[in-house]
């Protein structure tokens, strides 16, 4: 149970700033995930709260003190580390229960303490065990285990779920967010994989080259990215970027026109843009429809399919518009279009994006209602 | 014949051929050591002779071989403790918080061994007078730990290096001091590494005879001195001096034996994870 503020932190290697003057806010018992492309500072910044690397300049505090200077375990933190970094010398049971040891608490303790912790995650029959005998899945839960343990006022996790395959990565997911529920802990998780992001936070920070490029609730992220980093890095499969030219601002929203001359109106504000400037248009794959030839009608872009990747339940089809540009769509399991089919594609723009040449996105003229479904801090015990 | 499998016979032919010719020397010392004087210095090598056991009662009658043994016991355990005790937080240090100086002060140290030992040896040997450290164990105990040491912290370091990062960052942030870090992490960890540096330390101080025949004479001299004893200018004596070389050899020999199979975990450590 802890809040944390970071203030104007800084990370200097050499010559190289890898974080720059950043600032966040993480609120007692929120599931905070800070995500980006690799080499963005998100693990850097990580350590740096856990105490494993040097803050260069800024103020760290937790629970309104400051911490800057304390070593690793006075800062009150548990961490989860991507190669799980057992002690492989150590029996399940010592591995959990070394930090106790450490401490001094008495044998009865640390085994009732390493008990519990073992029950809620179901490592009971593996205590006696070295980690080497151990499946992937297993180690996991040991290293999570470890973490309870010390019964820590912040979790961090850093990409605790990579080394494993796809299935025990579902399956791990929904285990550390059932854990976030039952601890009541303040959890912060970084990671590259925006799914885990999407599916785990209550408040992502999307990081992009040392800084912090937006913070929000998924649903936040995703039906208002603040910038194109933002709009490309959420969602699954990525945003389509079509180069446009702005063609009238109004009330209502602002109209833009393909390079082919289609027209598409998007309910953003203006932004002191004046017709003619150059914009992105982003849709989402899903945002997307294939219309049937019969309906099609003038406002509609004629293209040709390249791939289609069926997974039964959806497909997806890239797709050659305008020339070269290749569109990705979103559909229905059902679709029958096949390679080279000539396929037309229509854009609605109350679902589209607009940025600005320097990647800032145009404000929306009104929120989307699933973006603040999220926004109230979870209650504790309301959805466990 | 395949050629896959007449290339493996000729190396294990070959193999064998630089194995013996390289043990012949020794298996020659044994059998000589066997030998009267007459048949040792005979022209014709001669395989078959009448064994004697003469040769170690002469050797054991001139000088008491046990307790050149002992000494060479004490100083080369004595110096390879006294140099673990060093090269471990050395090697850590190195090993998982290096500096920009770190790789040149390696370097460094190992260029020391470049330097050729009689060069130090008078101003050794003064300060060793003044000290009162000729002729003792702790002397010898502390010129081997230093000679060795170099070799000692770089094998350490390569060890060291070995052992995942994240492990010793966990254990920082279940709050583990350095001290136990080291402790409790870091060497049960890194046992086969330093068993194998340990036993490589122990033979190199074992077989070590510059120092030793110049800084001791009789209370604290090692079994390298007491061969030395043998090459006396009143003559050869081959087979006495092969006696008195199978029994400094000995020891060291069984030792060796018996942690060859550290001794190889050690050095193929971290080939197979």
């Amino acid at each position: 149970m802890a809040t944390l503020t970071l203030r104007n932190i800084k990370k200097v290697y050499g010559d190289v700033e890898v974080i720059q003057d950043l600032s966040l806010d993480i609120e007692d018992r929120e599931f905070v995930v800070l995500v980006g492309p690799s080499g963005c500072g998100k693990s850097t910044l990580l350590r740096m709260i856990a105490g494993l690397e040097e803050i260069s300049a800024g103020d760290l505090s937790i629970d309104g003190e400051r911490v800057n200077e304390l070593p690793p375990d006075r800062r009150g933190l548990a961490m989860v580390f991507q190669s799980y970094a057992l002690y492989p010398h150590m029996t399940v049971a010592d591995n959990m229960a070394f930090a106790l040891r450490l401490a001094g608490v008495s044998r009865e303790e640390r085994m009732a303490k390493v008990g519990e912790a073992a029950k809620i995650l179901h490592l009971e029959p593996l205590l006696d065990r070295k980690p080497r005998a151990l499946s992937g899945g297993q180690r996991q839960r040991v290293a999570i285990g470890r973490a309870i343990v010390r019964e820590p006022r912040v979790f961090l996790f850093d990409e605790p779920l990579s080394n494993l395959d796809a299935a025990l990565r579902v399956q791990m997911r929904i285990e550390i967010a059932r854990l976030h529920n039952s601890l009541d802990a303040t959890m912060i998780y970084v990671t590259h994989d925006q799914v885990e992001a999407m599916t785990m936070a209550d408040k992502i920070v999307v990081m992009n080259a040392g800084h912090i490029e937006q913070v929000g609730s998924p649903l936040d992220l995703y039906h208002h990215p603040e910038s194109l980093f933002v709009a490309g890095f959420i969602g699954s499969p990525k945003m389509n970027f079509i180069e446009a030219k702005i063609v009238s601002v109004g009330g209502d929203g602002t109209t833009v026109a393909l390079s082919d001359g289609t027209e598409v109106t998007v309910p953003v504000s203006g932004g002191g843009l004046s017709p003619g400037d150059a914009v992105t248009l982003g849709v989402r794959p899903e945002d997307l429809n294939a219309v049937v030839e019969d309906q099609a009608t003038g406002a509609d872009l004629a293209g040709r399919v390249v791939v289609a990747e069926r997974l039964g339940g959806e497909t997806f089809l890239y797709t050659e518009v305008l020339g070269d540009q290749t569109l990705n769509l979103k559909g229905p399991g059902a679709m029958t279009y096949r390679v080279n089919d000539a396929i037309r594609l229509r854009i609605d723009g109350a679902t589209c994006h607009l940025f600005r040449d320097d990647g800032k996105a145009l404000p929306r003229l009104a929120r989307n209602p699933m973006a603040d479904l999220d926004a109230e801090p979870a209650v504790p015990g309301a959805a466990g | 014949m395949p050629t896959s499998q007449r290339h493996k016979l000729m190396m294990t032919l070959l193999g064998w051929v630089v194995a013996f010719l390289v043990f012949f020397p020794v298996l020659w010392m044994f059998l000589t050591s066997f030998k009267t004087e007459l048949d040792a210095v005979s022209g014709t090598p001669n395989l078959f002779f009448e064994p004697t056991l003469e040769n170690y009662a002469a050797v054991q009658e001139r000088a008491d071989y046990f307790r050149f043994a002992m000494n060479s016991i004490i100083i080369s355990f004595g110096s390879t403790i006294l140099a673990l005790l060093f090269a471990v937080p050395a090697a850590y240090a190195m090993a998982f918080f290096p500096g920009k100086r770190t790789r040149g002060t390696l370097l460094w140290m190992l260029s020391t061994k470049m330097l050729p030992p009689v060069g130090v040896l008078v101003p050794v040997y003064l300060i060793f007078r003044d000290l009162r450290l000729l002729d003792s164990h702790m002397g010898l105990v502390i010129v081997f730990a230093l000679m060795n040491l170099p070799i000692i912290v770089w094998m350490l370091f390569t060890f060291f290096k070995e052992v995942p990062k994240d492990i010793l960052e966990a254990g920082r942030m279940d709050g583990a001091s350095p001290r136990q870090e080291l402790r409790f992490i870091l060497i049960p960890l890194s046992v086969p590494g330093i068993a194998s540096t340990g036993l490589l330390s122990v033979i190199l101080a074992w077989n070590e005879a510059f120092w030793s025949l110049n800084l001791t004479t009789v209370a604290a001299a090692p079994l390298t001195v007491f061969i030395a004893s043998f090459s006396s200018p009143e003559g050869l004596f081959w087979a006495k001096l092969s006696a008195a070389s199978t029994m400094a050899i000995a020891p060291i020999l069984i030792f060796g034996w018996l942690s060859q199979k550290q001794l190889v975990r050690g050095l193929t450590f971290g080939a197979v994870k």
